[in-house]
């Protein structure tokens, strides 16, 4: 039996041929293409609606999603990238500086997974380095100091794995990056645009407000990590995905996220002018709400936000 | 409150490798059998090789905390299963297992006591339940006793064993990392010190939270302490790791933890450097 998404790809393969053709011969097929068109766009949305989380991990992961980088140049204006955590390093998994979003003063954190292979490797697919999380502690000292609002935006399938990493204190840069988020004086709107892998996610995900990406995902640990402790074999991820209720629905029932951020049909790769004028109006409107709030106000804010977030029962 | 059974000797808890029935067990490091009665009087360190060996939290709390002055806080907060995991058995019945196993509802006791008179308030993670995982109510009662602790205005000790946060409650387990570290807000803005006692093995979310933001960190020798794990550092990068990687001692030369303290001496080791912190006077221990 065929899916709506086997019927969609075929529909797809046919429109493309049309369309193709049309350009080739100049001939005026709009009555051919019309419905076809619309029918397309019918079974996108039906497919989006019906996806398994699996399947929107594997949107979050798509060749071709907009990263961080690609955000920022159609959002913000005046960013000036400030390199290095002044101990050890720089990190290029994790990128950050003074910049206008949609005209606004903000200090920008964001995790850049690389657009093409050499800076996929030299930005190590988004996954940090301590000095990166040190960076990000330096850059809300900063923030703080000139009463700009943090905006983070949060794509890493996890902090990096790596013997030095493990030396310079992985985990105490982390943690040294959400007590540092936990005292911010200003405002704090995050965005997760692709994977929020864990801790090194979380690293920068305390904010006031929390919004994700339809497509992308949140968790404790990736769906890999997942099936290769319960079963011992990283081929059931896809079962894990469905365990972990890791999606952007999922995070928003469990209250964690205040906002589902809509993306085109298909993905933000497909359009990404239009997942960039989603997610700049979101966080600006975010930005907004909370620029009425004194610092107090906001670190109280955030605290109780985070402190609230737990399922249990008392006897 | 309840006790807890406190007051309950127990056997050492049970270790890989071979038992001796009763009255021994085998020490996992130098192999040699030692008398129970005898670990139990040395801080359940062997008395042949020194290896530190792992405890529950109730025999954790029984090494660290004057005899007698435990008053347990936690255990009315217990688990649920609110995204009705299940992997190759549904979370309520891994739950019960471990609660069955521990006598606790999770993996965590918290409480108030005295370290050689000075007053204290606790936390001890339970590795015996399900690996020390921190989900939800390890979370809450940590942040609960971090909150007793600032407004009784005393120290907060905190003796961390985990692998991790728990897989098994999601994106609600990694939040926890975020809610324990505003609850010890508290305590730096009220000038109260926060001692953690990183053990083996704490890794995983909660190296990279509460265990590591205290004001100081103390580790236990040879604990595994680290945020990645081992397999995963070496199925990343496909080399050998350097021996003693992610000891105690391999932190402290790379100046990630305070102190590396044996077991026996954390006792006088706190007093003191808590009496310094509180302004209270020097403890017959430290004369
Ligand atoms: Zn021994």
């Amino acid at each position: 039996m065929s899916t709506p998404a086997d019927t969609l790809r075929e529909l797809e393969a046919r429109l493309r041929d049309l369309e193709d053709a049309a350009q080739r011969t100049g001939q005026d097929l709009s009555v051919a293409l019309t419905p076809l068109r619309a029918e397309v766009e019918r079974l996108r949305g039906e497919c989006q609606a019906h996806l398994t989380r699996w399947e929107r991990v594997g949107l979050a992961r798509a060749p071709g999603r907009p990263t961080a980088l690609d955000y920022v140049e159609r959002l913000c204006t005046d960013f000036a990238e400030l390199h290095g955590d002044r101990a050890y390093g720089d990190d290029p998994a994790l990128i950050g500086g003074p910049a206008r979003w949609g005209g606004v003063p903000v200090m920008l954190l964001a995790q850049q997974k690389g657009r093409d292979t050499k800076s996929k490797i030299r930005r190590r697919f988004g996954m940090s380095n301590p000095e990166g999380y040190r960076k990000a502690i330096r850059l809300m000292d900063f923030a703080d100091r000139f009463g700009l609002p943090v905006v983070t935006l949060i794509d890493t399938p996890g902090a990096y794995p790596g013997i030095e990493a493990e030396e310079r204190g992985q985990g105490w840069a982390i943690a040294g990056s959400i007590q540092r988020m936990v005292r911010l004086r200003v405002p704090a709107v995050c965005a997760v645009i692709g994977e929020g892998g864990s801790g090194g996610a979380l690293a920068l995900g305390v904010g006031n407000r929390v919004l994700i990406q339809e497509n992308a995902w949140y968790s404790v640990i990736s769906p890999e990590g997942a099936a290769s402790i319960i079963w011992k074999d990283a081929a059931k991820a896809p079962q894990a995905a469905e365990a972990l209720q890791l999606t952007a629905p999922d995070l928003l029932r469990l209250g964690l996220v205040e906002e589902v951020v809509p993306e085109p049909l298909g993905g933000a790769h497909r359009d990404p002018d239009a997942a960039a004028a989603a997610l700049g109006e979101a966080v600006s409107r975010h930005l907004a709400e909370l620029s009425a709030l004194g610092p107090d106000e906001l670190k109280a804010g955030r605290a109780a936000r985070f402190r609230a977030m737990g399922a249990f029962r008392e006897v | 409150m309840a006790l807890d059974r406190f007051f309950r000797r127990r056997r050492p808890q049970q270790q890989a490798g071979a038992e001796l029935p009763d009255l021994w067990t085998q020490c996992p490091q130098c192999k040699e059998g030692v008398y129970n009665r005898d670990l139990d009087l040395n801080a359940h360190v062997c008395p042949r090789c020194g290896h530190h060996l792992r405890l529950d939290a109730g025999q954790r709390l029984e090494v660290l905390l004057d005899p007698g002055s435990f008053q347990q806080r936690s255990g009315r907060v217990h688990p649920v299963d609110p995204l009705g995991f299940e992997d190759t058995e549904p979370y309520p019945a891994r739950l019960a297992r471990a609660q069955k196993k521990t006598g606790r509802p999770d993996a965590i006791l918290t409480g108030t006591g005295t370290i050689l008179g000075l007053p204290v308030t606790v936390a001890a993670m339970d590795f015996a339940f399900s690996g020390g995982s921190m989900g939800s109510v390890v979370g809450e009662e940590i942040a609960r006793a971090a909150e007793h602790a600032a407004g009784a205005g005393t120290p907060f000790v905190l003796v961390a064993a985990s692998g991790g946060a728990r897989m098994q409650e999601s994106a609600l387990s990694l939040m926890q990392m975020a809610k324990t570290t505003v609850a010890l807000e508290g305590l730096a803005e009220r000038g109260l010190p926060y001692v953690s006692i990183l053990s083996d093995p704490t890794t995983g979310g909660v190296t990279a939270s509460f265990a590591t933001i205290a004001d100081v960190i103390v580790a236990e020798p040879g604990a595994l302490i680290g945020f990645a794990g081992p397999r995963v550092i070496q199925q990343t990068i496909r080399q050998n790791l350097p021996e003693g990687f992610q000891r105690a001692e391999f932190l402290l030369e790379h100046g990630m933890v305070d102190a590396v303290v044996d077991r026996r001496e954390h006792r006088t080791y706190l007093r003191s450097l808590l009496g310094v912190l509180t302004r209270q006077p020097a403890g017959e221990a430290s004369a």
